[in-house]
């Protein structure tokens, strides 16, 4: 079971970078790219940010590179979970 | 008229005295002030109680929802109006050429109450609290990029910071832009800096008012001036070249922007004398008018006497004793910085469409030696062909403009 699912994403999507009223974030997101959801690299910056203070999870600047989808990014952020142990 | 003549042809104000170009204006006409009690923090601990707060607006169902928590108010409400003026003007971005639109708006204080907000989260969290968006929100270009960024406008970009001159700076820039590269400008501006960290920010230059009585707090050019109320809001309008204004059938829409010009004062200590006489004259050469060709002058009514002082003794230079109607509809928003020029121009436009000079709430008796004909009490009819608009910042900046009536009727 992992820690963070995509549901805890969408509602750090919301709270962080606001949200595009064309978008459905709550419709089939895991696989498109932040970009096409309208999160640009400040914003997915951001979004990481809000996790790391959120969950105490170290998340490094440069993992943004990585977290391209949504997928992604909750595979990533899970897996900092795990080198961190909690 | 020039092919390239820059034609005014939508506005989108956002002002304490409404939302909008008819509320606004029929504010103006009736002298109904925004000026009251700050709302946005408890002003009681401050020495400036006062200020002209956009009271109707509100980010949510104006601005993209993406972009609210991405930036500050001064670019909300910049967003809200560059989306009304475009929609006034008629004007589809996707359909014209983007590195022929550009967006040139003034800024004098960027995003205080975002940083103000990111500042307390660094002095009491930590670094890591500081959000990602502090980075491009509290920057002066950040309405101008926003602007830019939404509409598709990648031509000639820029901001201009130059306290209450800046506004005209920037239409005298977007002026200068269509008779080179660009068919359409976005320009003008807004600025908001009501938060204690903007406030306090203004209050060593002394010159802002400390009175408690809204009716009273701004009065230019009367025994009373003493200091001005600071405001936020201010306009954005869309200048198009004559030629691609016509061809859509606007003619010379809400005007034309004639002439400009703009100086800098000297240090006082120097006593140079000050350039607004000569930056007026300037303005007038630029525009091809003489003095008995402008109808009404805006002024920029600081309310310090001693600068009140320089701008009558300036108009009256040029114009004579009372040679020239002279009006300040700012005492009913406060002075807006870089978005007050744009909110002058706006006003200006709208007074030569209806023939009508608005008047200025609240000064009732000139100080000694102002010698200029402030319209008080009530507005004044008149023929109105030409305006011009006069803009002072702290620190020495000097902008005048001239604006010709256009052909627009009222909606």
């Amino acid at each position: 079971m992992s820690k963070f699912d995509l549901d805890d994403l969408r509602a750090i999507m919301r709270e962080s970078a606001g949200v595009d009223e064309d978008i459905d974030l709550n419709g089939d997101i895991a696989d498109i790219e932040f970009t096409e959801l309208g999160y640009d690299s400040l914003a997915v910056l951001e979004l990481a940010s809000q996790v790391q203070r959120k969950y105490s999870v170290p998340i490094p600047d440069d993992a943004v590179h990585e977290m391209l989808t949504p997928r992604a990014a909750v595979d990533y952020i899970n897996k900092q979970f795990s080198i961190a142990g909690v | 008229m020039s092919p390239t003549t820059a034609v005014v042809t939508g506005l989108g104000i956002v002002a304490p005295t409404g939302l909008g170009i008819e509320e606004h204006w029929q504010a103006v006409l009736a002298g109904k002030s925004g000026i009251s009690r700050i709302t946005r923090f408890d002003p009681s601990e401050y020495p400036t109680k006062l200020a002209g707060e956009v009271a109707g607006f509100t980010a949510k169902g104006r601005v993209p929802g993406r972009l609210i928590p991405q930036t500050d108010h001064w670019t909300h409400m910049a967003l809200f109006a560059a989306e009304s003026s475009l929609a006034d003007a008629g004007v589809d971005p996707t359909e014209l050429p983007e590195f022929e639109m550009a967006v040139v708006t003034s800024s004098s204080s960027g995003g205080t109450d975002f940083g103000q907000h990111e500042m307390e989260r660094l002095y009491q969290n930590g670094p890591s609290w500081v959000g990602a968006y502090q980075s491009i929100a509290w920057f002066y270009a950040a309405t101008t990029g926003q602007i830019s960024i939404r509409h598709g406008m990648r031509g000639p970009c820029g901001v201009i910071c130059a306290e209450q001159a800046g506004g005209l700076d920037a239409i005298g820039q977007a002026r200068r832009l269509l008779r080179t590269q660009s068919q359409l400008v976005v320009t003008g501006g807004t600025d908001s800096s009501l938060c204690p960290y903007g406030l306090v920010a203004q209050l060593p230059t002394g010159l802002l008012s400390t009175s408690d009585s809204s009716d009273r707090a701004y009065l230019p050019f009367d025994t009373d001036a003493a200091g001005y109320v600071p405001g936020e809001g201010g306009a954005i309008l869309v200048t198009e070249r004559e030629t691609t204004a016509s061809a859509r059938g606007l003619g010379k829409g809400y005007g034309t922007i004639l002439g400009y010009a703009a100086g800098f004062d000297q240090s006082e200590r120097t006593d140079r004398k000050p350039v607004l006489a000569s930056v007026i004259r300037r303005a007038l050469d630029d525009a091809q008018l003489n003095t008995a060709d402008i109808d009404v002058v805006f002024a920029d009514a600081s309310a310090d006497p001693k600068q009140d002082l320089v701008e009558a003794e300036a108009i009256t230079e040029v114009f004579g004793a009372r040679g020239v109607p002279v009006t300040a509809p700012k005492t009913l928003t406060g002075r807006l910085f870089g978005g007050g020029a744009p909110l002058d121009v706006a006003t200006a436009l709208l007074a030569l469409r209806d023939g009508v000079i608005p008047f200025t709430a609240g000064p009732n008796r000139l100080a000694n030696g102002i010698e200029i004909d402030l319209v008080l009490n009530t507005p004044r009819e008149a023929q109105l062909r030409h305006a011009l608009v006069l803009a002072r910042g702290y620190g020495g900046f000097t902008a005048a403009m001239v604006v010709g009536k256009g052909d627009r009727a009222a909606s």
